[in-house]
């Protein structure tokens, strides 16, 4: 599950933000922002991906580099929260 | 104000002389529309076209002294002219025009290259000393007039723009791949490279000498600050505002100083306003003012402007930067600024010299300069607020800070501070970095560099531009206070390598208009330089201590005011309803191959995302821009459509002896 957010994530990020460039090796817990990856408009741009796509909703509290700011990250905070959803409706 | 060029050495021959000297003249023709004449040598030659502004009918270059011992083309104003011609009439020198330039000839005659310190003016200029078998260049302090030069074999050329030494045979265009990355790092090459490869700037504040095959160049001034724990002469704010109000009274006194009409540039913000203000006091009521209006409100300032001209009461001309202008004039502002660059802002300023020139004006104060002698760019403040966010690295409150600074990007203000806390590097930048002040814009610009193609990053591989820049400080620079180095780093490099030269000097030149710059007379440099850092940037206030000289001149709207930054409409200029063919060629995976620069499927998927929807962020933007510009930069200086210059767009009519 957490491997396929995260590719889901990562050709994201290859196609939206380095714009098909795969030279990069996008590692797994590299910081987005010390990487010059994205910046302020950018995160926006991520939260609205990962909501669309995973069908979560996050509240303003929760755009922080903590939730954000890695794929493995990204990856543990939309598992987190579809498994919430999951249990709440099993 | 005017273009020159010249050469020294024997790698010409005769016959060849006098025809490369009148292309190269020609080449900048557009400097000095109203005369233009050359100068053959002995081994050497000048050449020059004229902008006559003091002297109308006796300013003639070259000019010479004593037939031909001493010989000048010069570009630029000695503004004190008129004390110095009279200590020299008072030393018995007779002078026979009422030409600065003359002065400038007779100076040097008294005193060599020691002339250069009693020179409070804006130059570039060479001086052929045949005595000596000597050519002597400088260029003033702050880098306002521009001078490059190259070397082919062992003859030495030289002009006030790269397009005339294109003319020189032998001398090809070529991007040099570390200008190019040091565009993209810092916005500017790092003098002396420029973008061509092998051809040089003389940097601001020095001078060479060149004797028989041997040039040495070397600083006569360079700006410097106070170390951090030396006591500072001013204690008293208000005499220090005071002293500032009648060093820049004199320092616009003097930039009155022509034989022409003297307009100025009014943006609305506070600097212009006081030029503004100061020198409609000393010419009542016919003053010129000139402003750029864009459609875009985001951009425009138009209420401010307004506001200004009707209270001082000048004569007041706008000219609008609408949609598709930019893209419009952009190629023709490429084959002026001759150096790719980051940002568009360069484009309305080349229409607002045209306007000047249309209402028959050729002389122009502007208010630039301020930010960088008194810290009024925004990354003064973001620099404070990083320290002050570094002191407390886990703070949940500092980083809110981050928010006032930019009320104008609505991307950061809806912002967490955790994530304000992170793009600005308040976890990971050292505050012993002697580049910290700039890291941020230093890092959200080198992003951009993602696009750069595989050949380039293999030719640049391990080069660090950051690096050069830091190993280019004086020794003094760390014992200076951090908000002094920020602004060194501003006024010794940005300023002249993008803010008086593509943004300054040659948008005005390509329509042949002079800018004047009281804010860089070098008495008030020098004085701003010695005031304590807080009068100048108090707390998050910007410019506090002009604000204070400058009090009673202006409404208090305009005093009060916070500088919002120049900006125009970055790549959606050039995408939507009216995109231009050229921009298409430009930006297409033929040409970006051919070019060799940038990799071509990345910045096709950029040119896509730009056009579904205008681009947001600083990099994608930055790397817009920036890569257009130098897809037309190779297209302009080495594709086979090599111009000569020519107009561009006014035609330049009988203008002589206004």
């Amino acid at each position: 599950m957490a491997d396929s957010i995260k590719d889901t994530v990562r050709a994201f990020i290859v196609e939206n933000f380095l714009f098909g460039d795969t030279s990069f090796q996008l590692g797994d817990d590299a910081s987005l922002i010390e990487n010059d990856i994205i910046d302020s408009t950018g995160v926006l741009e991520l939260v609205a991906f990962v909501e669309e796509r995973f069908g979560v909703t996050m509240a303003d509290a929760e755009i922080v580099p903590a939730n954000l700011d890695s794929l493995n990250r990204i990856a543990a905070f939309v598992s987190a929260r579809t498994d919430k959803k999951a249990s709440l409706t099993a | 104000m005017c273009g020159f060029g010249g050469y020294f050495g024997s790698g010409l021959v005769d016959a060849e002389v006098k025809p490369l000297l009148e292309r190269m003249a020609s080449a900048v023709a557009h400097r000095g529309p109203d005369e233009r004449d050359v100068a053959v040598l002995a081994g050497a030659g000048l050449c020059h076209t004229r902008l006559a502004i003091v002297g109308l009918t006796d300013g003639q270059q070259p000019m010479s002294l004593d037939n031909g011992r001493l010989v000048i083309a010069f570009n630029g104003e000695i503004f004190n002219y008129v004390e110095l011609r009279d200590a020299l009439r008072a030393k018995g020198r007779v002078l026979r025009t009422s030409s600065d330039t003359e002065v400038l000839l007779h100076l040097y005659d008294e005193k060599g290259p020691d002339c250069l310190a009693e020179l409070n003016g804006d130059f570039a200029f060479a001086i052929w000393d045949a005595g000596r078998r000597r050519m002597f260049l400088a260029r003033d302090r702050m880098g306002v007039r521009p001078l490059f030069h190259t070397t082919v074999g062992d003859t030495l050329f030289f002009a006030s723009e790269v397009k005339a030494l294109l003319q020189v045979p032998g001398v090809e265009a070529e991007m040099d791949p570390f200008a190019l990355d040091q565009i993209f790092t810092l916005w500017t090459p790092i003098a002396p490279r420029t973008a061509f490869k092998g051809i040089h700037e003389l940097e601001p504040g020095h001078m060479m000498l060149v004797e028989e095959g041997r040039q040495a160049i070397r600083p006569y001034w360079s700006l410097c600050f106070p170390d951090l724990d030396a006591r500072s002469r001013h204690t008293d704010e208000r005499a220090a505002a005071e002293e500032l109000r009648a060093l820049l009274t004199d320092a616009t006194r003097l930039r009155l100083r022509a034989d022409v009409p003297v307009g100025a540039y009014l943006s609305g913000g506070l600097d212009s306003s006081v030029i503004s203000a100061l020198a409609a006091g000393m010419t009542p009521e016919t003053l010129h003012t000139f402003s750029v209006a864009f459609d875009s409100a985001e951009h425009d300032e138009s209420a401010f402007q307004e506001e200004v001209a009707t209270a001082l009461g000048t004569m007041h001309a706008t000219v609008r930067c609408g949609e598709g202008d930019i893209a419009t004039v952009f190629p023709d502002v490429i084959r002026f600024t001759e150096r790719p660059i980051l940002r568009t802002a360069p484009a309305p300023l080349f229409k607002l010299s045209a306007l000047v020139r249309e209402k028959g004006l050729k002389v122009v104060l502007t208010g630039e300069g301020a930010d960088e002698v008194f810290a009024g760019y925004d990354i003064f403040k973001e620099a404070r607020v990083r320290r002050f966010c570094a002191r407390q690295p886990g703070s949940r409150i500092r980083p809110h800070l981050f928010r006032k600074l930019y009320p104008y990007l609505p991307g950061l203000n809806r912002q967490s501070a955790a994530y304000l806390a992170a793009f600005f590097g308040t976890g990971t930048d050292s505050s012993e970095d002697p580049l910290f002040s700039h890291k941020p814009r230093i890092r959200a610009t080198g992003a951009a560099k993602l696009f750069f193609s595989a050949d380039l990053r293999a030719t640049l591989a391990g080069y660090d531009a950051t690096e050069e820049l830091a190993s280019r400080l004086p020794a003094e620079f760390p014992r200076w206070h951090p908000l002094h180095q920020a602004q060194y780093l501003e006024g010794r490099f940005l300023l002249p390598g993008y803010i008086l030269s593509s943004q300054g000097d040659r948008m005005a030149m390509a329509h042949g208009i002079e800018g004047r710059f009281p804010f860089l007379d070098h008495r008030l440099v020098e004085f701003a330089a010695t005031l304590p850092p807080e009068m100048k940037l108090k707390g998050l206030v910007e410019k506090h201590i002009l604000r204070e000289a400058a009090r009673d001149l202006l409404p208090e709207t305009i005093l009060r005011r916070t500088k919002q930054p120049y900006r125009a409409p970055d790549s959606q200029s050039f995408t939507g309803a009216g995109e231009k063919d050229y921009v298409r060629e430009a930006m297409s995976v033929k040409k970006l191959a051919a070019g060799g620069l940038f990799n071509p499927a990345s910045v096709t998927k950029l040119f896509a995302k730009s056009r579904q929807q205008p681009l947001s962020g600083f990099r994608d933007n930055a790397a817009f821009v920036g890569i257009l510009s130098s897809q037309l930069w190779l297209e302009t200086f080495t594709g086979s459509r090599l111009r000569a210059s020519q107009a561009p767009s006014s035609s330049f009519g009988d203008r002589n002896g206004r």
